[in-house]
């Protein structure tokens, strides 16, 4: 790679990359991990300089999943752009498309207009897709650490959210569903007794997996320990969600900005508190996981209450009544953020106030800044605890790579 | 902290220059800052006890279209003990026919999470962060040619004899 000219004084100089290859010792050896490594979870990249077993340093590389999300919206209408956002973070895609949703309904200032249905029946599929990711990120990190049947318990209960959100939307991950001033469609009739009994069926399935899992001394000795995070390096790189929380900090979007119908619905938020080791561990970053899970299911709970009660279905409700003719936001910089499985998704958007069309988005994508905490907290460890604190991160390279 | 209070803190550390203008936006009102003192003002901002602003939530580059011939990173802080926001922005003119980029100083020795956010605008708009550490592309590969996000960026035709 070339070296670098700077643009003031024009002198060139090397970057920090340059010179961790440059310098690495002839006892090192510089080994490539992925792009096709199943402990990726996608295609990441990572070159670490080891000393035997120890990691010196790592160096990610990313990109490999590259679609500039960002150019395709500055391209796009508002409504347009929901599709390119389900693909982001492609786990969670009800959570993406309602940040963007109600970034652009808050420009708009259309988001007090919304009724009451509707913005319940977005948290309530938010809240199913949210289990959904964390099943698969505890399922995925029981296979890195080497557990193979938390992986297909995951996946089965994982199956019958899958099912019911095709049910409603038509799509088994890439929804589409939820719009800028509405919903695609109503709930299903039946909806909500289905997800009731879900929810009934897989409580006591959490019990399960933490006898089979988290309680489990094997994986303890695995995770219990590794890959600390301590809060004020966190804080720094930008961490968010159960990366954060797991390092001892209460920091929820819903709870600290308060959006959609979260400051009506009861729920805790789960924090590391180094029951097993230190706080901030690959077991914490776990844990936090598995109480949201419960948090979620409380959440599913509540808006189901209020589906059935005061917010039923009626007759002459119609989901895309309040869709607005053309979306054409007042000139103005907006960044809006919500808190998605992973952490703090944000989108900023630059409107001229006269086009259909963006001027600017740009998507803050959690993964992304979990992940550029790992060369600081992957130093004198052993190989196969970089799987560990991998998995503990649970990035999505969809949403990493744009 | 109000937004006249932060502005206050800034004018009484910097003097009133450092303020360039401010941007009244509906929902969000920005800062704009002067280019030259921008880190110094994002390190004030973090330490001051009054603001701590501790969370760099977001950084982005901005082409603001060949007409304007302006260049802009906005800047988006939380404090976490006192969660309050702020939106900083700064803007830098350039004629695009010059080689060299338009220049920025980096806030990465502030909030380490900048690093990521410049290296990222640096390789999709095209904007050079002085004193960055490890100034290299992120999401594209090192030897692609010019910045997808601006508003003339025209795509290569071949990248290794594969058509783009």
């Amino acid at each position: 790679m070339e070296t670098l000219t700077s643009a003031v004084t024009g002198k060139t100089y090397k970057t920090r990359y340059e010179k961790l290859i440059a310098e690495a010792q002839s006892t090192e050896m510089i080994l490539n991990m992925g792009p096709q490594h199943p402990s990726t979870h996608g295609v990441l990249r990572l070159e670490l300089i080891t000393d035997g077993e120890i990691v010196k340093e790592v160096i990610p590389h990313m990109g490999y999943l590259h679609r500039c999300f960002e150019k395709h919206a500055e391209n796009l209408t508002y409504q347009q752009t929901i599709p390119f956002a389900d693909r982001m973070d492609y786990l969670a895609s009800m959570t993406n498309a309602h940040t963007w949703v109600m970034g652009v309904e808050k420009m708009l200032g259309i988001e007090k207009e919304i009724p009451r249905r509707i913005e319940y029946i977005r948290v309530l599929v938010s809240e199913l897709n949210r289990i959904g990711s964390h099943l698969i990120a505890l399922g995925t990190y029981g296979i890195d650490v080497g557990a193979f049947t938390p992986f297909l318990w995951c996946f089965r209960d994982r199956e019958h959210i899958m099912n019911m959100l095709e049910w409603a939307s038509g799509s088994r991950m890439l929804y589409n569903y939820i719009w800028v001033g509405g919903l695609f469609y109503d709930l299903p009739v039946g909806f909500e007794e289905r997800c009731r009994e879900f929810v009934n069926y897989f409580k006591p399935k959490m019990g399960e997996l933490n006898e089979l899992l988290t309680d489990n001394q094997i994986f303890i000795s695995r995770t219990a320990n590794v890959g600390i995070l301590p809060l004020d390096v966190a804080i720094s790189y930008g961490c968010s969600g159960p990366m954060l929380r797991a390092s001892g900090l209460k920091w929820d979007l819903r709870r600290v900005d308060g959006y959609s119908v979260y400051p009506e619905l009861e729920f805790d938020v789960p924090i590391g508190k180094g029951e097993m080791g230190t706080t901030g561990d690959c077991w914490d970053r776990f844990k936090v996981r598995v109480d949201e899970i419960e948090q979620s299911l409380v959440i599913i709970e509540q808006c189901l209450d209020r589906l059935q009660s005061d917010l039923k279905r009626t007759p002459d409700f119609d989901p895309r009544a309040k869709l607005p003719k053309k979306i054409i936001p007042k000139a103005q910089e907006f960044y809006f953020r919500a808190e998605s499985p992973r952490g703090e998704l944000g989108y900023y958007f630059i409107t001229d106030g006269k086009s259909e069309i963006p001027k600017r988005v740009k998507a803050r994508a959690p993964s992304f800044h979990n992940l550029s905490v790992i060369s600081e907290i992957s130093r004198g460890i052993l190989i196969a605890d970089v799987v560990a604190i991998i998995g503990s991160i649970d990035i999505v390279l969809g949403e990493l790579d744009r | 902290m109000s937004f006249e209070e932060i502005k206050d803190i800034l004018i009484e550390k910097f003097g009133a220059e450092v303020i360039v203008r401010e941007e009244l936006h509906v929902n969000q009102p920005t800062l704009v800052i002067l280019p030259e003192k921008i880190a110094e003002v994002c390190l004030e901002l973090r330490n001051n006890e009054k603001t701590y602003f501790d969370y760099l939530d977001c950084l982005s580059g901005i082409d603001y279209g060949v007409e304007e011939n302006m260049f802009g990173v906005a800047y988006h802080l939380t404090s976490i003990p006192y969660k309050h926001k702020l939106a900083l922005k700064v803007v830098r003119y350039h004629d695009r026919s010059r080689e060299e980029l338009p220049s920025i100083p980096s806030v990465s020795s502030v909030w380490r999470t900048a690093e990521w956010h410049e290296r990222e605008a640096f390789d999709l708009v095209g904007i050079h962060f002085e004193n960055h550490p490890d100034l290299r592309r992120v999401l594209l590969p090192d030897d692609w040619e010019g910045y997808p996000l601006r508003k003339d960026y025209k795509a290569q035709e071949y990248y290794h004899g594969i058509k783009v």
